[in-house]
């Protein structure tokens, strides 16, 4: 019986639908807009299946250009523990406001808690336009 | 008649007997003041139960309905914010209470054998009180409580080999949560921890019973007291006083209820309730691979330890004066839990967030509807129309006017108290206004402040919409201005005004040169206007 039980309750709690976001591509920002070397919040929108939700809901990634070709795009998520960190363009380095954790603009980590580099979205770009998948990829 | 009900109750359930063996229980000499914090943690959590059903009973479990309704409960629902107050600082009164009762017990060593199981029962009684303020965080669902229950998840997913186990199961996808995390948090809120909490309440009570009320070393030379009249006495009067202290914070200490939750909101700087700050600041400490040790394995070190207690510290009873480690235990504890309590508060940055439970209509409302609210005002509209009451001529906020609008107007134009006032253009506003006004319009139109009004009239005068949205209105030429209190000073919105480039490089805002009185109205209005 508590096998017969136990089984189907762990699969009906631990094992849901895919509730990740599909890796489309989605247009996010002109490259024109981007300044090499400078990173920027920029907003995109994705499908989220969120249980019994499947919405479009706004998604942030922080986006630096590295070069006239190059982008890359981070999950706008501190490593550590999940909070939003912002630029700060005096110490030229990202930071995390609850815990301090310090990441370069390349994403490395450089002080305070976080044990990993800053997370990445997939980009792409397409003559001008940089286009940026919706599955965060961890670095 | 009355004794033969209760001889007849006491024949067929023993329900006299029960009372009177339970209030005549014999309790050391020694029992005092130092033994009511067991009856407020009872009490606490019975009122946390009434409270918590009386919220549930206008609250929509589901996000974002979660927040819609807690703002209908504190803006609308009669005593509906009191409510709120007493619940929330219900379980912050509790968390002290049941901290003191644990501190009590541990000076005194009353865990000592053979309580060693109700002092267990005690822990875990303690751990589901944390419980219930872990869960009851995400309720609300506005910004603190999404961003701090996205740092709860996050935590829980360091745990060694259960982590991706224990992220699923709380709902979260590892990235985000949303409404199958917030279910999962509410159904452990309401239904999963007050049975569990009720049947270790039993056991607890229980053992209590079993083994009686610890003595103190000389208890055995003094005759025993009876529970009933002297410490039911004594543990009243500390209820109350407990109550009095609840019942004066949530008349005078305000709950706040942010924005709802928004997961691209990056300018929201998360903490926790403050009785988890000391573990925040905690974590701080761990670097690069040492994170899990600071967030899974000191603290689940430290509830074994406690659960441990008394087989670790399993010498003879002592009078507590002589207990000289566990004072110093507590101390230690006292210090390091009010220390990195205080760091964290000091390292906390000033929030500019708006309590969205005290915005009034006013403030949701387009400047054009306000500006349109003191041509009423201006042209002495209201001496005729009296808002909400009858008056010489017909109250407006009952329906919108269904006249012709040129018949307006002519009788806004031509109106005998103020005629000629207002421009043809603001004539045609205030006809839109009064025929197509929503019901926050209607409440701004009687209660909006006048320096309120007088704000948007000078945001109307210069034109503002034309290139910034406010409430939904206007144009996208420049950033929108909701929320512009919350994200910069004021100094900075006052000298922005005068010279924009300054502020903003880069800005095409030509310069606006306002009168102190105009520049002071201006800046209040659109600060006061939520993101």
């Amino acid at each position: 019986m508590g096998v017969a039980l136990g089984v189907p309750t762990a699969l009906y709690l631990l094992v849901t639908r895919n509730s990740k976001p599909k890796g489309n591509f989605v247009e996010a920002a002109s490259l024109t807009q981007l300044q090499v070397g400078k990173p920027q919040e920029v907003t995109f929108e994705r499908t989220r299946i969120d249980g019994w939700r499947t919405f479009q809901e706004k998604v942030i990634a922080w986006v630096v250009r590295t070069d006239d070709q190059n982008v890359v795009a981070y999950a706008p998520q501190c490593t550590h523990l999940g909070c939003a960190y912002h630029w700060e363009a005096q110490q030229n380095q990202f930071v995390c406001p609850c815990h301090e954790s310090r990441f370069s603009i390349d994403g490395k980590v450089l002080g305070g808690p976080a044990s990993r580099p800053l997370d990445r979205y997939p980009v792409r770009v397409e003559n001008t336009k940089l286009l940026i998948g919706s599955e965060i990829r961890k670095a | 008649m009355f004794r033969q009900v209760l001889d007849w109750l006491e024949d067929r359930t023993g329900v006299e007997s029960a009372i009177k063996h339970f209030l005549y229980e014999e309790i050391p000499a020694s029992s005092g003041w130092h033994q009511v914090f067991g009856s407020i943690a009872l009490f606490a959590f019975l009122l946390q139960v009434v409270t918590g059903i009386l919220l549930a009973l206008n609250y929509a479990p589901t996000p974002p309905e979660a927040y819609d309704s807690l703002r209908y409960i504190v803006t609308q629902v009669t005593a509906g914010r009191f409510m709120r107050a007493l619940h929330h600082w219900g379980a912050s009164l509790m968390i002290v209470i049941v901290v003191l009762h644990m501190i009590q017990t541990f000076l005194w060593g009353s865990y000592k054998k053979p309580r060693e199981a109700t002092w267990i029962a005690g822990v875990v009684l303690l751990l589901l009180t944390l419980a219930f303020g872990l869960s009851g965080y995400l309720l609300p669902w506005d910004n603190r409580a999404y961003w701090g229950t996205v740092v709860t998840t996050e935590i829980s997913a360091l745990a060694p080999g259960a982590g991706p186990l224990l992220v699923r199961l709380l709902g979260s996808n590892g990235t985000s949560i949303g409404a199958v995390t917030f279910t999962r948090f509410y159904v452990a809120h309401v239904q999963l921890l007050p049975p569990l909490t009720v049947l270790l309440i039993a056991i607890h009570v229980f053992l209590v019973r079993r083994y009686g009320v610890a003595p103190v070393p000389g208890d055995e030379l003094q005759p025993k007291k009876k529970f009933y009249p002297q410490q039911v006495a004594k543990d009243t009067i500390a209820i109350f006083g407990w109550f009095a202290v609840l019942m004066g914070m949530a008349l005078l200490a305000r709950v706040p209820l942010g924005h709802l939750a928004d997961p691209t909101d990056l300018s929201y700087i998360p903490r926790p309730e403050w009785y988890f700050l000391f573990l925040f600041q905690f974590l701080k400490g761990f670097e690069g691979p040492l994170e899990v040790v600071g967030a899974v394995i000191i603290p689940t070190l430290a509830i074994i330890a406690l659960l441990l207690v008394p087989f670790i510290d399993r010498g003879k009873m002592k009078m507590v004066r002589q207990r000289t480690g566990a004072i110093g235990v507590v101390i230690l504890a006292a210090i390091f839990w009010g220390g990195l309590t205080e760091r964290a508060v000091a390292t906390t940055p000033e929030t500019r967030e708006m309590d969205m439970s005290l915005v009034q209509p006013w403030q949701e409302i387009s400047a054009g509807n306000m500006a349109s609210i003191g041509y009423f005002r201006k042209a002495q509209c209201g001496s005729c129309h009296v808002l909400g009451k009858s008056g010489a001529a017909p109250d407006l906020t009952i329906a919108p006017s269904s006249r012709p609008m040129d018949w307006l107007e002519e009788h806004i134009k031509t109106n005998p108290k103020a005629p000629g006032v207002l421009t043809d253009a603001q004539v045609q506003m205030l006809v839109t206004f009064v025929t197509k006004r929503s019901d926050k319009a209607v409440d701004a139109w009687q209660n909006a402040p006048q320096a309120a009004v007088d704000g948007a009239l000078v945001y109307q005068a210069n034109d503002c919409a034309s290139c910034h949205k406010l409430n939904g209105v206007g144009d996208d030429l420049g950033p929108p201005l909701n929320g512009i209190g919350e994200r910069r000073e004021r100094s900075w919105i006052e000298g922005h005004f005068a010279d924009p480039a300054k502020y903003s490089p880069g800005s095409i805002m030509p310069a606006f040169t306002f009168k102190p009185a105009e520049l002071k109205l201006i800046t209040d209005y659109i600060s006061a206007i939520p993101k």
